[in-house]
């Protein structure tokens, strides 16, 4: 008994210890005499500006800062091109941030008694670690011709290229007439490579993401789909982009041609080809700042199975049976002084053979009355708010849900693969440089999926809390 | 047993929420000034003494702006400056931002024009005459046009309110705001037709007011004084190259131009004609020098290259051959 009270007093202790370490952390970290770095990120160090002048918290772009990539990285005052850079000047930035985070899922896939992958349990794990690593190179190759190339890797040093174009800007002296090449982020409105949070849980938009579920219990967490139709609007997609805004960025369109590869290199699907198209408008609303409202939609198909296969697994390009889907949407941001509010509204329709993961030549599936598998469709929203008390301090959070419409199969529940996330944090920037950025982040996110566990058809849970230094430099 | 971790790891978190929060709160001057290299002098250890301060106006008096239904308040104005503007123009202002860094270092290339010094109170985009300072909307347009060819960008972007704050906090670096007034924008008369006597007189002009001496006689920006010429802030300075495209620092008007040699551009050796030449004078040398931007097609371009002297000119002026990484045309 004396040393169960003992156990649990030790235990006690060290939870408050753990809980005042993280306090007195917290403490260190924001009244510590923070000098400023001699970092010199790429942008910054070319045109001497702070990271606060095109960001309103870095990562996020500022107006000032969204024209100024519009333009293709150029200010427009014809000194851009590298002829005017000290021949040293080599344009090139990373980022990577060192925390300690926490991780928990309560109903992870685990083995059981009855074998592998037989059973759930809840798995949690916390410790320090790292995360990935994004090198960023891009700016101008001379007037009107820029580029990036970001080479990232996952925390265990395996790279892979996020972004690859080159850009065509102001053609013919326009604005309007812009032409990029190569694999980038869709010009939506709500970037999810600028996004503020970092977690596991909300490092992306989870609506930008989501793929219905086919049955609950399947095992099918996060998505029973085709082998080849993994698709996020979120990824940066590999293809050919027009965009075109106005002189002070204020309206903005764009369209892009794109192969049907999310993302990947090597044409590992098949040939066919998905469209993206967004617009925007900005407008001043009295003193309380520029608001913008946009729309976005893609058009997409994927094959549904290969025409060759080797060894059973197909063969890269030889994807056929294309079946389309769509996600479109409406976003605002709303500026009340310091205060900005992003809305978004999300619907998304996949074809029944895509949904099912069902090769076209097969028929559909049947649920247990015999009613055909369906095209699922559904709907998300977001609101996400920032509080920016001042260049060096951001108050953040996020709520996201998605609604099923229409469940592949008439007998899943209505609810099945609802999502909810729930993400709040804060960045603070104990300085304000134009040559290296640093942010002391903390983040809590949660998300909710309904029905979702991977055996019982139990309601999936995962949480995720990080604090860190993202530095920039 | 997990939740109450949770529970714990949320304690933790709010403790490190509230105290950077608190700390915000009890440091207002963080705001903007906590960014301040430590090894600058706070503003208050700048200021003079106390007796002269009695009969000095303060430098940090709160300043309005008013460009057309827009009133700017400084106040509001210094929190966009210390998010924008105070890499180049510095924390007080005075052209020394942490980016400035003199000729012959690395950074020269680009950044080889000092940043406004607002202390100074001097300004080279202005409508009014030489010396005075300039109006409101003269610095709103230059914050709307940005400087071709240095490092102060358009910002455009930023809302009509947001500049006209700014203009109003840039207004406090400099007691000359309290004691003088804006000077009476320049009367620019309307532009008469445009003729070849009216080029070719301007042509006599660039000859007998020695603007070729800075400008060269192509106007390429390489007289033989060029190399000698120095600002305000004793820092070497290129005269205007007219052949590099359309812009003017102060413009792109045939009007703005009117205005760059009537006003001069304080600060720079550029002086005001304003007493040397007649308004229409004025005019005919505006006609001519858009003949000397050979790559921009302009009516007194046009009109110009119509005659066998012009199109000889214009002929010799212009370089062909491989496009240059610069995007300027030669």
């Amino acid at each position: 008994m004396s040393l169960l009270l003992k156990a649990a007093a030790k235990e006690k202790f060290f939870g408050f210890a753990s809980s005042l370490l993280l306090g007195f952390l917290a403490f260190i970290f924001f009244f510590a005499n923070v000098q400023s770095a001699s970092a010199i990120p790429a942008f910054a160090r070319k045109y001497g500006m702070p990271c606060s002048s095109c960001h309103e918290a870095w990562p996020k772009l500022s107006p000032f800062g969204q024209a100024f990539k519009d333009n293709g990285y150029q200010m427009g005052n014809d000194r851009d091109a590298p002829i005017f850079q000290n021949p040293a000047y080599w344009p090139v930035t990373f980022r990577i941030t060192p925390n300690w985070h926490r991780e928990s899922q309560n109903l992870t896939n685990v083995d059981g008694p009855n074998g592998p992958l037989t059973a759930e349990g809840q798995v949690t794990t916390h410790g320090f670690d790292w995360t990935g690593l994004d090198f960023h190179t891009g700016g101008t190759l001379a007037k009107n011709f820029s580029f990036y190339v970001l080479p990232s890797s996952a925390n265990d040093g395996t790279f892979h290229f996020e972004s690859v174009w080159a850009r065509v800007d102001n053609i013919l002296g326009s604005s309007w007439l812009n032409i990029k090449m190569g694999k980038f982020e869709l010009d939506n409105l709500l970037s999810e490579k600028r996004i503020l949070t970092i977690t596991n849980v909300a490092g992306v938009y989870a609506n930008y993401h989501f793929q219905p579920l086919v049955f609950p219990g399947s095992l099918a967490a996060p998505g029973a789909v085709t082998e080849s139709y993994g698709f996020g609007i979120g990824d940066n997609q590999v293809g050919l982009e027009y965009m075109g805004h106005s002189k002070d960025d204020r309206t903005r369109v764009s369209a892009s041609l794109l192969s049907s590869q999310d993302g990947q290199p090597g044409l590992p699907n098949g040939r066919g080809y998905s469209g993206f198209f967004a617009a925007s408008r900005a407008f001043q609303l009295g003193s309380l700042g520029v608001q913008r409202v946009g729309a976005f939609a893609f058009i997409g198909n994927m094959p549904t199975y290969f025409q060759f296969t080797q060894n059973g697994a197909g063969v890269a390009g030889t994807g056929i049976g294309n079946k389309s889907f769509y996600r479109d949407g409406l976003i605002g941001m709303w500026y009340f002084k310091k205060l900005d509010i992003t809305t978004m509204y999300f619907h998304g329709w996949d074809n029944a053979f895509l949904g099912s993961n069902t090769p076209s030549t097969s028929p559909l599936p049947t649920d247990a009355n015999g009613v055909t598998a369906r095209a699922p469709t559904w709907n998300g929203a977001l609101i996400e708010t920032h509080y920016n008390l001042n260049p060096q301090l951001i108050l953040i959070n996020r709520y996201e849900a998605i609604r099923m419409s229409r469940q592949v199969f008439a007998t899943n529940p209505g609810n099945f693969g609802n999502e909810d996330v729930l993400t709040f944090g804060w960045r603070y920037y104990p300085f304000i440089s134009s040559r290296a950025g640093f942010a002391f982040h903390n983040e809590y996110a949660i998300m909710r999926q309904r029905g979702a566990s991977p055996i019982t058809a139990q309601d999936l849970t995962t949480s995720s809390l990080l604090a860190g230094f993202d530095f920039d430099f | 047993m997990s939740l109450l971790k949770i529970t714990k790891l949320n304690v933790a978190l709010l403790a490190a929420i509230v105290l950077p929060l608190a700390a915000s709160a009890q440091q207002p001057q963080s705001e903007q000034g906590s960014a301040q290299p430590a090894t600058q002098p706070a503003p208050a250890q700048q200021a003079p003494p106390a007796e002269k301060a009695a009969v000095t106006p303060s430098r940090n008096a709160p300043q309005e702006s008013h460009i057309g239904k827009f009133t700017g308040h400084s106040e509001s104005g210094k929190q966009l400056f210390y998010r924008y503007c105070w890499g180049c123009h510095g924390f007080r202002g005075d052209g020394n931002g942490e980016n400035w860094l003199p000729p012959g270092s690395w950074l020269e290339p680009y950044m080889n024009i000092q940043p406004r010094n607002f202390v100074a109170g001097t300004f080279k985009c202005r409508s009014t005459p030489t010396g005075t300072l300039p109006t409101d909307q003269d610095l709103y347009n230059t914050l709307v046009r940005g400087l071709v060819n240095s490092n102060m960008p358009s910002w455009i972007t930023l809302t009509a309110q947001n500049r006209a704050d700014l203009i109003a906090f840039i207004k406090t670096f400099s007691p000359r705001w309290q004691t003088e007034k804006s000077g009476d924008p320049i009367n620019v008369p309307a532009e008469p037709a445009l003729t070849l006597n009216s080029i070719k007189h301007g042509q006599e002009l660039f000859q007998k007011l020695e603007c070729w001496k800075c400008h060269g006689q192509e106007g390429r920006g390489d007289g033989p004084s060029a190399s000698t010429l120095t600002d305000s802030n004793d820092q070497p300075i290129r005269p205007y190259n007219f052949t590099t495209g359309s812009r003017f620092k102060c413009g792109v008007t045939n009007r703005d131009l009117y205005k760059i040699f009537i006003t001069g551009v304080d600060g720079t050796p550029m002086p005001s004609f304003a007493d040397v030449v007649k308004p229409e004078e004025a005019w005919d040398l505006v006609h001519y020098l858009r003949t000397l931007q050979v790559t921009h097609k302009s009516p007194e371009l046009t009109l110009w290259m119509s005659t066998k002297e012009g199109a000889a000119i214009v002929s010799a002026q212009k370089i062909t051959g491989t496009p240059t990484g610069s995007g300027i045309k030669q």
